[in-house]
């Protein structure tokens, strides 16, 4: 285990050092001038406007003035200790911004999850023991709605049902729990829910087959054939060797969960890190973009090779098929 | 899947028939006899190919034309779908923003396959540190979200038609290489490939007309699904804005002038949202028949009784 771990580790560092020299070079090739945003200056005058001498310190601040693989050695050397500069908007290192909006994703994107799963896995069970079904069937017309249906448009008619017309619920901002817990409820459950459904249907689609396939197995077979009651058949064997599958599915579609909160923290209005990232382009907010963007890929690239490591400890064949 | 045409001997896409491509893309248009899903689907898709393409004929209104003394009308025999904040007619609009989806989404899906498949195939076929780096290469742009990666390159490029193509397409290449490659490094081992080799077949042309007719079918499939989420990333980047900006039409963008307007004219966001699930709809029922028309597997499962 340790030999696969240590592998894997190993694999994954030309994966990372490939995302940031990407994430460096996309930023840098951003059309606006770095120099003039971070100085204030927006424009067509503002060439003009900024004296000669401001400009170049500020470019040689920039390091704009080194060829490019040593700006890109800086800049990862600076954002290993976590500096990614100022932010042009803000005025505040780049590092304090991003922080102060990461809890907010966080608690959207567990609460998405969440619902998620209480939803998707005893519905993609359920389905999968009444194959062929009217269940079977919603829970085929729930996965094709999930995917089908855009999140923004899902999101603005439970916005017209909940908000408007019912008026059961907040459609827009976000309350810290610290501060109002009830309130801070309030204003997730709309935003996760929508998020949420999002992801149950790629959970639900994965579950019921994987199950489905679990109850066609031989082992199946011969627990039931020594014996077993059914019951215990299906809780204590099928239901475990069929989560482990289903958290894989889930881990693994942390980059989706992603994309999906910048569409529902845009159409709520949710101050996350998503939305973070969208002002940022905006405003052309180089240090910022460069910063979340970098986030938010790494954390899928963390999790996805948890993900593999979990995976790999709890089936020992893949340990042993070492590519 | 690519193993069914090579391993099953019954029926018309025996082994006898390798170089003829037109028995494997026969065993497609077969899914219309076997899964309603892919009539409903095909349905659903000639629905909206027909109104992006004759629509603008037969609607006498111009989706760009306003209409001051009409703002904001409700859905009625005169507008079918209402008329937006200047009075433009909204079903006018649905439909011009379904021809731009669909020039967006099949550019998109057609680029990456055109670079992704034969990248795929090529590397894959020659194998050794071609293969490992280009692997290496394409597991660290699968690491990009999708939607991530499309609106940075949108930013990059501007926003128009043939850049969306362009990001859309980048996070789609790595899985057609991938596919291609699982399907390639399949059949390379296979004795017909051995066979052509003996014959003095040239790799290449091993390649493109032997391996390459084999794993077409999960190719289909790859496409279909593919023009689903295109047309579904592109409406997300026009909805935050950062897609197609007026004066292009487009169901995203629609939708980001509706979400003001929510409480005093719903059927601004309720309509384009509509007409954009149905598409995605019909492209993914479509893709999901034929996936399992084309797999041995689930067209046996049938009516297998449960284990207890």
């Amino acid at each position: 285990m340790i030999r696969y771990i240590l592998l894997r580790t190993v694999q994954i560092i030309p994966t990372v050092l490939l995302v940031t020299i990407v994430v460096f070079v996309l930023v840098m090739v951003i059309p606006g001038d770095p120099v003039l945003s971070m100085l204030g200056y927006y424009g067509d005058d503002a060439t003009t406007a900024v004296p000669k001498e401001i400009y170049d310190r500020m470019f040689r601040e920039l390091r704009l003035d080194r060829p490019l693989p040593i700006q890109y050695l800086f800049w990862l050397g600076d954002a290993l200790q976590g500096d990614f500069g100022k932010s042009v908007v803000f005025r505040v290192p780049v590092i304090d911004v991003v922080l102060s909006r990461v809890p907010a994703t966080i608690y959207l994107g567990t609460f998405a999850v969440v619902i998620a799963i209480a939803i998707a896995v005893p519905f993609g069970v359920w389905a999968a023991m009444r194959n062929n079904t009217w269940v079977d069937h919603l829970a085929s017309g729930f996965v094709l709605f999930g995917i089908s249906v855009p999140g923004f448009w899902f999101g603005m008619i439970a916005i017209l049902a909940f908000s408007i017309y019912l008026d059961w619920l907040p459609a827009i901002g976000y309350v810290a729990p610290q501060d109002d817990f009830p309130e801070f409820m309030k204003h997730l459950i709309l935003p996760a829910g929508v998020l949420g459904l999002d992801v149950a249907a790629t959970i639900l689609r994965f579950q019921r087959t994987d199950f489905l396939e679990q109850l066609h197995q031989d082992y199946v077979r011969m627990a039931r054939a020594k014996g077993l009651p059914r019951r215990i058949v299906i809780w204590k064997h099928v239901l475990k060797n069929s989560l482990m599958a289903t958290v894989t599915v889930v881990g693994l579609n942390t980059a989706r969960l992603l994309g999906g909160s910048t569409i529902i923290e845009t159409l709520f209005s949710y101050p996350g890190l998503s939305r973070l990232l969208i002002e940022a382009i905006y405003a052309r907010d180089f240090p910022i973009i460069q910063a979340v963007v970098l986030l938010m890929v790494m954390l899928v690239v963390v999790i996805n090779f948890c993900v593999d490591l979990v995976y790999a400890y709890l089936n020992p064949r893949i340990r042993y098929a070492t590519a | 899947m690519s193993a069914m045409a090579t391993d099953d001997a019954s029926g018309p896409q025996g082994k006898g028939s390798l170089r003829h491509k037109q028995v494997f893309i026969n065993g497609i248009p077969g899914v219309f006899f076997h899964d309603r899903r892919a009539v409903v689907g095909g349905i659903l898709l000639l629905v909206m190919i027909f109104a992006a393409v004759m629509g603008p004929q037969l609607i006498p209104y111009d989706p760009r034309q306003p209409d001051l003394q009409d703002r904001f009308a409700t859905p009625s025999w005169s507008h079918w779908m209402g008329t937006d904040r200047n009075g433009r007619d909204l079903l006018a609009r649905v439909i011009a923003g379904a021809s731009t989806s669909f020039k967006v989404a099949v550019g998109a899906a057609l680029l990456a396959l055109v670079i992704g498949a034969p990248l795929g195939a090529v590397t894959s076929y020659i194998g050794g540190i071609v293969d490992d780096i280009t692997q290496r290469f394409m597991d660290a742009l699968i690491a990009f979200p999708a939607r991530l990666m499309a609106i940075v390159l949108i930013v990059l490029l501007g926003p128009s038609v043939v850049s969306l193509w362009f990001a859309i397409a980048f996070t789609s290449i790595p899985q057609y290489a991938r596919i291609i490659r699982s399907s390639v490094l399949d059949q390379k081992e296979r004795e017909y490939v051995e066979a052509a080799h003996a014959i003095g077949e040239g790799r290449l042309a091993i390649l493109f007309l032997y391996i390459v007719p084999n794993v077409l079918p999960p190719m289909v499939v790859q496409v279909t699904l593919d023009f689903a989420s295109a047309v579904t990333v592109e409406a997300s980047l026009s909805f935050l804005g950062l897609g197609l900006v007026p004066p292009t039409i487009s169901w995203g963008g629609l939708l980001n002038d509706a979400q003001q307007w929510l409480e005093t004219a719903p059927w601004l966001a309720i309509f384009p949202g509509a007409a954009l699930a149905l598409t995605v709809l019909g492209f993914v029922l479509m893709g999901d028949a034929i996936r399992d028309h084309l797999d041995p597997r689930t067209r046996r499962r049938g009516a297998r009784r449960l284990a207890g």
